[in-house]
């Protein structure tokens, strides 16, 4: 690893201040996946401005039909949460299930959201619910937030605090996770919300995406047999030594069918 | 550099060290405990696996600084004296080990969920052992003593 300036923030003021004063700072939350790209030298920040411990960004809590989850809230409160559980039990299961305990120990919910990587869990909750990302500075709504592959509405010395999730009438999540890595090589969030149903897909493509189809014939009839006679369009869909895009296209569907028919139990 | 101070096995620590130091590296090379193994220092094998204030965590993904003011438990603190950890005493009986390079880690993870789990159905087992790698494949005798430990633990 490059050498840097670590430094410990105990505010969000002061946390984009130093943002803001160092153009090649970045933030330290969980680290699970900032630290390793550092190592292998993709990331060389000058300053780590570590946000783990500010108060501010945790926290946990239901409201008018809403679920705030604070910005550095680890992957295993979520996922033991009483609070998420009651509320959005798909999104207690989803955040028990990212990469292993140890990760789930330090992993944090605004570190996944600010990353957007690919095959992450997080992305195709805050898309499928129609989650708020609130930062430091505006409201954004997922919908405009994910901008493909590691890109999002962020701009620089912008930061995530919270992230607001309206609570669904239902929810359920699965994932075919890489049998080596555990990463998603596609996953399936599908949520009801009066009559409108959102699928998001994430680990397929190079970004999280909502499968519109699958909406709207879900949209009519909520069963897994409604998705039959569709298919996701590979065209743009990832492909490497893992699998093809007609496999990762099949995949998603299945994961779809397996979260819908999750819902109805 | 920074000053780092934390507890390690009991015993308070303060240490004057690089930024990038991670904490792995300060307590191999700073605190002078090489049970705490570095496999792939990339997150994956888990044979860096400590407890920081009580939860397992792969050291080799920890800054030193994030460590700072930290309860730091490592493999060489698991011992009462002469008495093993009930789950040292399992993987010892058990025959859980081969080569023995994973165990450290395998042995914290392990003594890290049955502290939330404390009666592990086979599933969870292998749900709990996602984050450590067994190079020698030696999986089946690891379950066990995970069950015997949690039996050994319960009593």
């Amino acid at each position: 690893m490059h050498s840097f300036s670590y430094v410990k923030a105990t505010s969000v003021k002061q946390a984009v201040d130093l943002l803001a004063a160092n153009a090649e700072a970045k933030l330290l939350s969980g680290g699970m996946t900032l630290i390793p790209t550092m190592k292998a030298r993709l990331a060389q920040p000058s300053h780590l401005i570590d946000i783990a411990g500010i108060a501010e960004l945790s926290g946990i809590e239901v409201k008018d039909g809403k679920l705030t989850i604070g910005a550095a809230t680890k992957h295993v409160e979520v996922s033991r949460s009483a609070v998420v559980k009651k509320a959005i039990p798909a999104l207690a299961y989803l955040a028990g299930h990212i990469g292993d305990p140890q990760v789930r120990n330090r992993g944090t919910i605004g570190g996944s959201l600010a990353n957007n990587d690919p095959a992450a869990d997080y992305p195709s909750a805050a898309l499928s619910l129609g989650a708020t990302i609130v930062t430091n500075k505006r409201e954004i709504a997922a919908d405009d937030y994910f901008q493909g592959m590691f890109a999002t509405a962020l701009d620089a010395g912008e930061m995530i605090v919270k992230i607001v999730f309206p609570v669904p009438a239902k929810a359920a999540y699965e994932k075919f996770p890489h049998p080596a890595s555990g990463y998603a090589m596609a996953g399936a969030f599908v949520s009801q919300h009066g009559k409108t149903v959102r699928v998001a897909i994430t680990g397929a493509g190079p970004g999280v995406f909502r499968w519109t189809e699958a909406e709207a014939a879900l949209g009519k009839k909520l069963a897994a047999a409604s998705v039959e006679s569709l298919n996701v369009d590979a065209s743009n869909l990832n492909e490497d030594m893992h699998g093809t895009k007609e496999y990762r296209a099949n995949l998603a569907k299945v994961m779809t069918k397996r979260a819908v028919a999750k819902l109805g139990k | 550099m920074a000053k780092v101070e934390l507890k390690i096995n009991g015993k308070q620590h303060s240490f004057d060290v690089e930024d990038r130091t991670l904490l792995v590296n300060l307590i191999r090379d700073h605190a002078q405990l090489t049970g705490t193994h570095v496999g792939c220092d990339t997150s994956q094998c888990g044979a860096c696996t400590i407890h920081m204030n009580g939860v397992a965590v792969k050291s080799c993904t920890v800054l030193a600084g994030q460590a700072n003011g930290a309860d730091i438990t490592t493999i060489e603190g698991m011992a009462k004296g002469d008495k093993l950890h009930p789950v040292q005493q399992a993987f010892t009986e058990c025959h859980a080990l081969q080569c023995g390079f994973c165990t450290p880690g395998m042995i914290m993870a392990v003594s890290g969920f049955l502290k939330d789990n404390p009666k592990p159905t086979d599933e969870e087992i292998y749900r709990g052992l996602e984050g450590n790698l067994c190079r020698c494949t030696g999986y089946i005798n690891i379950v066990k003593a995970v069950k015997q430990a949690a039996k050994a633990m319960s009593k």
